[in-house]
């Protein structure tokens, strides 16, 4: 069996960040949960990396000109950022408050939008909602720059209802009626963008936000009940004190950290999976004033959280698998080349990072998987885990081989299963590898020549856990 | 049911993001049209006529032949009841054909269900992709779902092929099915079982396929060729499904440029695809949809349009009956619905009837959700 703090931080450090190896979960047990969790949840300021040293063996990555360029600093950052859940609030904002550069088509802005959630990814809700209503990508995106006092383009209005704030209904009722999604864009036309500068030579420079009071429509509209001469600002007031704003934050929330949501526009005749758990999540949000790191202190502390049952019961995403993968073996902890490579992996798993495939964002869970990505996951992760040349894998062997002079197949496979997880299999995947290590013969590590042997066949056992449906999950 | 020398295939491609049905079969006779369209009318000597009233936006230009050559189906006005302006909203509608309820069962799936029942063929649905559209959703159907068909397999790092056939083996063991582990483990089984199988065959494909057709280098263009080498292999598969980059159709702004781009790819690629299975000899049986969830608002928003209701669809192949059905929409606006959108008067799924009933001769209406008169185009 494996020891139980070791699984529930193991646990904790793959929902609050994208894993650790085994030295560092080892020492967090040390430090003990509870400081753990407010050490992640209390980053401040500190970027969580050596950005000078990024910079330098990165030049391009100071002024992300290229979305490929964003995407290989977020994945070196998510990598290597030891405020591990500060950087994974910035994937959890990019899911749910989705702009895509394949409109955009400004990867600077588009990057800067990416460093404003990571940056606000744990403040309050309204800050949040406010920063997006005022983002150049999320303008440019959902079209407010189209949007005038005279010809109102409502694609924004009803997108910030639908998808990022209130949700289009829950408990069998609508949230809000298409009179609403009209108040609310007439309420941000004049949300604009300033006159950018020419593409030539140097290419798109940063959008910049401007707001435009001669197209901005000042008339009275009555928003959810309320009736006044609302701009942005007094809509997103109105939006943060509804409760379908708690229940669609707090329904996020667990989705991305305990388990599994169907996707928004199912809520409104969809109820959630555990009514307490929203309930106490909801219940901070109101306390705290919106407070995001209050709603995650909950949630860190909760026994919903820490419960046996929600541990790999999530398909992890792309980044979990991607991230995950690399924080196991121990790779690009530093400039290297090649990063890259690595970089583009959850893009080709159904992730591309930046590139949402619509404004709803990615359908998670389950939906990660379908046999082409399956291919891609499998393939992605077993060829890390397989490589006896990685640190992270080296250390593995090492440890494996502390299990005795000659470990029987049954211990071996426990072991190895300990160290990257600690995973459980089914037992028909477990009788499998058993019957798989049997035949390879005994594993003894005495010699020079036995131990690179040995060091063959954990590779050979870590590439076929990395196979497994189990390992799918996180 | 039309008589092929082999069984029907279905392909369909979803023009996502809402498609602007009325710039791309235009009413250029209709002064409303102008009226509507200040910034984004397409200048008339520009325009493809197909009858005095309607014509094709230009960039259509390459489909102008299979129109004169009677191939391709042009259905008007089509949509659904209380259309949804919600894209996720009414692309699921169209997938699931379920505009009350939240469907998860694609209508595919379903296809795909009553053609192999037993799901002896991994390839029957195969989606040119990444993910699993929810068209072809369904519960224990499986879909091969292939991003680039030149680089597809497992375990593909292995480079000894002893090797790599004993790990290859090893995983078909290990994703047997497990008792008690959950429905998201039997599925993540299920697919990699079928992804395995599926690999194995697919990998043959572009061995087999023999052409000089040029495709865009774009990723519609990527996919329709991989669609026409699987199609070629003769491997079994009776549906194809794939989509144009999600949401691109959206054109809220700047519309005039973009939307020339987006419907010249579609036009460019379909022509290369119904081309490329004619030289090949295997045209006879295939017959391609394309569609998209809704069309776009009457009056442009000085750049582009919203959202709206009544669309276009269009079918191409040998065996259909080309021509207009349904009716153009009036422009007339006590006839607009609310806010200046199209009235539908083809239900999307009297179309798919029409496909089902007598293309694929699976039964429609309980695929569909009930019966639809179908239209004449097969």
């Amino acid at each position: 069996m494996p020891d139980e703090k070791i699984a529930l931080m193991a646990h904790l450090l793959r929902r609050a960040g994208y894993g650790a190896s085994r030295d560092e979960i080892e020492a967090r047990v040390a430090q003990g949960y509870d400081s753990v969790v407010e050490e992640l949840l209390n980053p401040g300021d500190d970027p969580g990396i050596d950005e000078d040293l990024m910079y330098r063996a990165y030049p391009s990555y100071f002024d992300k000109a290229a979305i490929e360029t964003g995407q290989t600093e977020w994945v070196y950052r998510m990598i290597n950022n030891k405020y591990q859940l500060k950087e994974k609030m910035a994937l959890f904002w990019h899911t749910i408050l989705c702009a895509g550069d394949n409109k955009v088509d400004n990867a600077r802005t588009t990057a800067i939008q990416i460093d404003k959630f990571r940056d606000m990814g744990m403040g309050n809700f309204k800050d949040m909602l406010m920063m997006l209503s005022t983002d150049p990508a999320m303008l440019y995106y959902l079209d407010n720059i189209e949007s005038h006092k005279t010809a109102v383009n409502e694609n924004y209005g009803r997108e910030l209802l639908e998808l990022f704030s209130i949700g289009v209904g829950m408990d069998n009722e609508f949230n809000y009626t298409e009179d609403d999604v009209k108040a609310c864009a007439r309420a941000f036309t004049g949300w604009n963008l300033a006159p950018t500068i020419p593409v030539f030579p140097y290419g798109r420079t940063p959008f910049e936000f401007r707001f435009d009071p001669a197209d901005h429509d000042y008339g009275e509209k009555t928003f959810l009940g309320e009736t006044g001469n609302w701009d942005g600002g007094d809509i997103v007031d109105i939006i943060c004190k509804q409760p379908a704003t708690a229940r669609f934050v707090a329904r996020k929330l667990y989705d991305f950290f305990v388990a599994d949501e169907p996707p928004v526009p199912s809520w409104r005749l969809s109820a959630p999976r555990d009514l307490a758990a929203i309930q106490a999540l909801e219940k901070a949000y109101f306390d705290s004033g919106y407070e995001i790191t209050a709603m995650l202190r909950v949630l860190f502390h909760s026994d919903f959280f820490k419960d046996e049952s929600v541990r790999f019961a999530k398909v992890k995403s792309p980044a979990d698998v991607v991230i995950g993968t690399m924080r196991m073996v121990g790779d690009h902890t530093e400039p290297k080349p090649g990063l890259f490579f690595v970089a583009m992996e959850p893009k080709y798993m159904g992730l591309d990072l930046m590139n949402p495939p619509t404004v709803e964002g990615w359908h998670m869970g389950r939906e990660w998987i379908n046999s082409g990505s399956l291919i891609d996951r499998i393939n992605f992760a077993s060829s890390m885990l397989g490589n006896t040349d990685l640190p992270g894998v080296k250390k593995i062997v090492d440890r494996l081989m502390g299990l005795g002079d000659v470990p029987t197949s049954e211990q071996f496979l426990n072991g190895c299963l300990d160290l990257v997880g600690p995973l459980d299999l089914a037992e028909e995947t477990r009788s499998q590898l058993t019957e798989h290590l049997d035949a390879g013969g005994a594993l003894k590590h005495g010699t020079e020549s036995e131990r690179n042997d040995f060091t063959k066949r954990t590779g050979e056992a870590l590439k076929m856990i990395a196979t497994t449906s189990e390992f799918q999950f996180g | 049911m039309v008589s092929t020398v082999k069984d029907p295939v279905l392909a369909v491609m979803s023009l996502s993001g809402g498609n602007d049905g009325m710039n791309t079969v235009i009413p250029y006779n209709n002064p409303l049209y102008r009226d509507y369209r200040p910034s984004l009318g397409i200048p008339e000597d520009q325009i493809i006529p197909l009858t005095d009233q309607l014509g094709l936006h230009p960039a259509m230009a390459p489909l102008k032949k299979y129109w004169d050559a009677g191939n391709l189906a042009i259905i008007l006005g089509v949509g659904y009841p209380n259309g949804s302006l919600s894209h996720f909203r009414s692309m699921d509608i169209w997938a699931t054909c379920e505009p009350d309820e939240l469907g998860l069962t694609g209508w595919l799936g379903s296809v795909i269900h009553d053609v192999d029942p037993a799901g002896e063929n991994v390839l029957t649905g195969v989606n040119f992709g990444r993910g699993l559209p929810r068209s072809l959703a369904k519960e224990g159907v499986a879909v091969a779902s292939v991003g680039d068909l030149s680089t597809y397999g497992l375990l593909t790092d292995i480079g000894a092929e002893a090797q790599r056939t004993e790990a290859l083996d090893l995983f078909g063991r290990m994703y047997a099915p497990a008792i008690g582990q959950g429905a998201v483990d039997d599925y993540i089984r299920r697919t990699g079982i079928e992804a395995l199988k599926g690999a194995d065959i697919l990998s043959t494909a572009p061995g087999m396929y023999r052409s000089e057709v040029e495709y865009a280098s774009s990723a519609m263009g990527g996919y329709l060729r991989d669609m026409a080498q699987v199609h070629n292999a003769d491997f079994g598969a009776r549906v194809l499904f794939t989509t144009a980059p999600y949401n691109i159709f959206d054109t809220h702004a700047n519309q005039s440029v973009g939307h020339a781009n987006l419907l010249r790819d579609v036009a460019v690629n379909v022509d290369s695809f119904m081309t490329d299975i004619r030289q090949l000899g295997k045209s006879d049986n295939v017959t391609l949809f394309f569609y998209s969830e809704f069309g776009r608002r009457a009056m442009d928003n000085g750049s582009g349009t919203d959202h709206g209701t009544g669309g276009v669809a269009f079918a191409l192949g040998d065996h259909v009956k080309g021509g207009l059905y349904g009716e153009y929409p009036s422009l007339e606006a006590g006839k607009l619905e609310d806010g200046g959108n199209l009235q539908h008067n083809v239900d999307f799924r009297q179309a798919y009837t029409t496909l089902l009933d007598r293309w694929m001769g699976l039964d429609a209406k309980a695929i569909v959700g009930g019966s639809y008169e179908a239209l004449d185009f097969i």
